[in-house]
Order: structure tokens, then sequence, then C-alpha cells
């Protein structure tokens, strides 16, 4: 697929504001931070969650429990996808009952990606309380969903992708909004 | 890479990178039958139907908790109390079973072939659980993932495959698989159960196959050992005198297995006759893995379920 660039949403230092920005709001809200574990939704909500735990401990000297979510095998259009999907490995402390989930994931869209994550948390133990921390709110829901800590709100038509660009796993860091090549 | 089967019938159709995305899949599944609730909502809404017209403990248990843990519905059908003891045909039976749109259906039968046959009649993904002497698929990829998450590696491995040869499906899925991934398979046992040429039914692969000269040129530095169980229900043909011999010639014992390497693992598909192919403190030693093979079974299937009925 090839893919026009039509803007860069935010640049590296962009991403960098707000994600202390976040890492602020996250202390505020959430009190007793030894009972908070922040939840990267695969894959690129991992290093952002990593990311928000690095920037609590700067400001607050408190290690913040991380994990890692893998929601294919609980998403909703599976039997329509023509491949299978590769599965990665899911990777949470061995309790969650009582905990303050923080789910970190780069786009909020549909909403449908966050659904399968709460099922999947929710097989795991029984969470005190799960919020959801998004770098970009894109719009579109197709779930009564909402996010407690967002970075940006970027208004978009339903054809546009925003495109999180990661050290973790692409050559730059910043977020572009492409659309589709016609052809 | 995605997997573009729509049975799985047996090793000798995989290529060497479908078997790995198999294993990789599995891996991914081994963690979710360590949770405390060990199922996920992957095919819920699907059917799984275990076919079973010879007995079976193992694999039949294991496919079904494979389809339960992964939220699929299983059915299990044995031979004995199906309508095939009315005459109905195989092909019937499956034709019947396609009407009520089960998602896989899972067959061990006493035919080489017999999932071949269903398999072309039904839209249900079909999974070979065993077919006479000729393979069975899921057993060999889960001896492959027992043989890599302990020796990190399958390709440059001796692997003795001892025993049975004949008659074990296990051997031939075996052969195929361990081959195709890059390891020298040396094949021994009583001279009347090493099938003529199979070394040349084997096509040409990354690994060797071959016959030893006996058991104990089989073993000696052998990273793995591979027993097969003497398949009492098929000994009518006068293989081996009595049962003590075979085992004084062939059984695995603690003397012959310290001809192995250092770090040596054994395995065995199952049922064990204990005494006759392997000795029980073998079996209950530290260099078998015998119940780490029935614990990764289940993980391998449900890899095979979630790939094969995962679709619409």
């Amino acid at each position: 697929m090839e893919f026009v660039e039509k803007a860069c949403v935010m640049t590296a230092a962009d991403m960098n504001r707000v994600l202390t920005r976040m890492a602020t709001q996250i202390v505020e809200n959430n009190p007793d931070l030894s009972n908070v574990i922040l939840v990267g939704v695969r894959r690129r909500g991992v290093p952002l969650a990593e990311t928000l735990a690095g920037k609590i401990k700067e400001m607050d000297d408190v290690d913040v429990t991380t994990g890692a979510l893998d929601i294919t095998l609980y998403r909703d259009d599976l039997s329509t996808v023509a491949d299978r999907p590769v599965i990665n490995k899911t990777e949470l402390p061995s309790n969650i009952t009582g905990k303050n989930i923080i789910l970190v994931d780069d786009v909020l869209y549909t909403g449908r990606t966050i659904r399968a994550a709460m099922d999947e948390l929710i097989d795991f133990g029984r969470p005190h309380r799960i919020q959801l921390a998004v770098l970009i709110d894109r719009g579109w829901r197709e779930l009564p969903i909402q996010a407690d800590y967002v970075g940006k709100v970027v208004t978009t038509t339903e054809h546009e992708i925003i495109k999180v660009m990661l050290p973790e796993y692409d050559a730059t860091e910043q977020v572009l909004l492409v659309e589709q090549k016609k052809v | 890479m995605p997997f573009k089967h729509k049975d799985l019938l047996g090793i000798e159709d995989l290529g060497s990178e479908e078997i790995n995305l198999i294993l990789d899949t599995a891996e991914t599944f081994r963690d979710i039958n360590q949770r405390q609730i060990k199922k996920v909502p992957t095919l819920r809404g699907k059917t799984v139907i275990n076919l079973f017209f010879e007995a079976s403990t193992r694999t039949r248990t294991s496919f079904e908790i494979a389809a339960k843990r992964l939220s699929a519905d299983a059915i299990n059908i044995s031979a004995s109390t199906s309508s095939v003891v009315k005459g109905e045909t195989l092909i019937d039976t499956a034709l019947n079973l396609q009407a009520m749109a089960p998602d896989a259906i899972v067959i061990r039968h006493p035919s080489s072939g017999a999932p071949h046959q269903i398999a072309k009649v039904v839209n249900a993904a079909v999974i070979n659980a065993g077919d006479g002497a000729h393979e069975h698929p899921t057993q060999a990829l889960l001896d492959a993932w027992t043989i890599r998450q302990k020796k990190g590696r399958i390709a440059g491995l001796k692997v003795a495959i001892i025993g049975d040869v004949l008659h074990s499906r296990v051997a031939r899925s075996n052969a195929h698989l361990l081959t195709k991934m890059g390891a020298h398979v040396v094949l021994a046992g009583p001279r009347t159960l090493l099938p003529l040429g199979l070394d040349k039914i084997i096509p040409p692969a990354a690994g060797t196959i071959g016959l030893a000269e006996n058991v104990e040129a089989a073993i000696k530095d052998a990273d793995v050992v591979m027993m097969l169980r003497i398949q009492m229900e098929r000994q009518s043909g006068g293989f081996f005198p009595t049962l003590r011999e075979y085992s004084i010639h062939f059984g695995l014992n603690r003397r012959r297995l310290e001809m192995a390497k250092d770090d040596v693992i054994v395995l065995h598909p199952g049922p064990i006759n204990r005494g006759v192919e392997i000795d029980s403190d073998v079996v209950d030693g530290p260099y078998s893995l015998i119940l780490d093979q029935v614990n990764n079974g289940v993980a391998v299937r449900m890899a095979v379920l979630y790939l094969l009925a995962g679709g619409d």
C-alpha cells in the first residue's frame, strides 16, 4: 500500500511534550502509584507505556509496573480477515485483581481494540479500575468508549490514516496524517 | 507468512516456514494454558467434531481441551457408539456431519488416507489425528516443538527413532518434519519392523534420514531418542518372537541411554508399554520429556485449530 502524506500532526518534540503532560495527569489522578499498572496494547502501545513509566519515574521516583497486551485472540473481526493474524505475547503481572490499570495505545479510532483489551484484562482478574491513555484520538468511534488521557485530538475523514511512528518500530519519531494513494 | 491450507492431513504437505508458523503460534497459546482462566474467545461459535475410529486418550482429550480453550464447541464421536456399527460408510458419515455445518473435523482412522477422503467431500477443515500407518501430523509438531524448546533448534540434531517404525504414523510424520527442519534422523528396530526404503519415501530435504545397524549405533551421540510403542494391536504378523526378547534387543534402558549425548532428551508418543520398549526408570528419569510432550500437545492443537478454523 502506498500512502500520500497530508500533514505532520506531531514532531518528536511535540510527542515528548504531550507524553510528559499525560504522565503528569496520570500522577495527579492516581495518588497510589504502587497500585497502578501501565498496560500497552501491542504493538505501539507498548513502547508508549514504557515511555510514560519512565517519565513518572523521573517526576516522582516511583517504578510503575508495566505490561503488554496482545488482543488478537479477542478481536471481533477474526473470522472475516483473510489470513490468521500472527499472535504476540501478552505479558501481565501475575495478579491484576484490585489494580488500577491504565491501558495505553497509540490511536483511539473505532474503540474495538479497547473493547477487546478490556475483555482480555478481565480474563486475567478483576481490576479495581481501568483507565485509557492514547496519544491520538482521531474520532469515528463505533463503541461507547472514551479516553481518560489524550495526547491530541485530530479531526480526520474516514479514509485518512494516522501513522504513529516510534523509534522502536520505525526509522523516525513523529505522527503523520496520511491517505491511501488512489490508483 | 499466512497459512494457506484448508486441512492438515500430513506433514508431507507442509513447508518448513509453515511448520515454524505453527510452532511459533503454539508458543503464544502455551501462555493461555498457564493462566487462571484458560480460555480465550477466539473460536466462539465454531464447532469442532472429534471423529475417532480408534482408541485414544491423549490425542482426543488434547483436541477437545484445545477446542474448548479457544471457546469452540467440541463434540466427540467414537466409532463404537456411532452409526458406523450399523454399516454406514465413511463418506456417508462425513456427509452427514457436514450437513450439521461443523468448522473442523478431527479424524482418527485405522485406514491410511481416510482423512484425505473426507477432506474431499466436506467444507470443514479436516485435521488428521492419525490415519493407519500413514501420518499423525500434530504428534510430530508437538514432538518438534518439545525438541525446539529444550534444544533451541532442530537443524543439525541427531534424532534416533527406535522401534516399530513399520506401523508407526508417528515415525513417518516425524521423519518428514525433522528432515524438513534439517535434523539427521536415524531409524533402528527389528528388521521386520523397518519399512524397506523409508529413506527413499522421504523427499530430499535439508536434513538426512538413514537406517542404523543396531539400536546402539542409533543411540550413540544422539541428541534426541524417540521411542515408538510396540503396537500390540498390529502384531499378528510374527514380527518378533516375544516381548521379552524385543525388550532385551531393542528396549531403551539406562545402559543404552548412556551412549547418547550428555544432554539427550527422551521422547515417546504414548501410550507407553513400560518394560517393553522403554524401562520404567528411563520413563520416570531426568532425560524423559514424555509428559512435557503431552502438555505441549494442547498448545500445538490450539495453534492448528486457530490457523485452520479461525476464518469463516
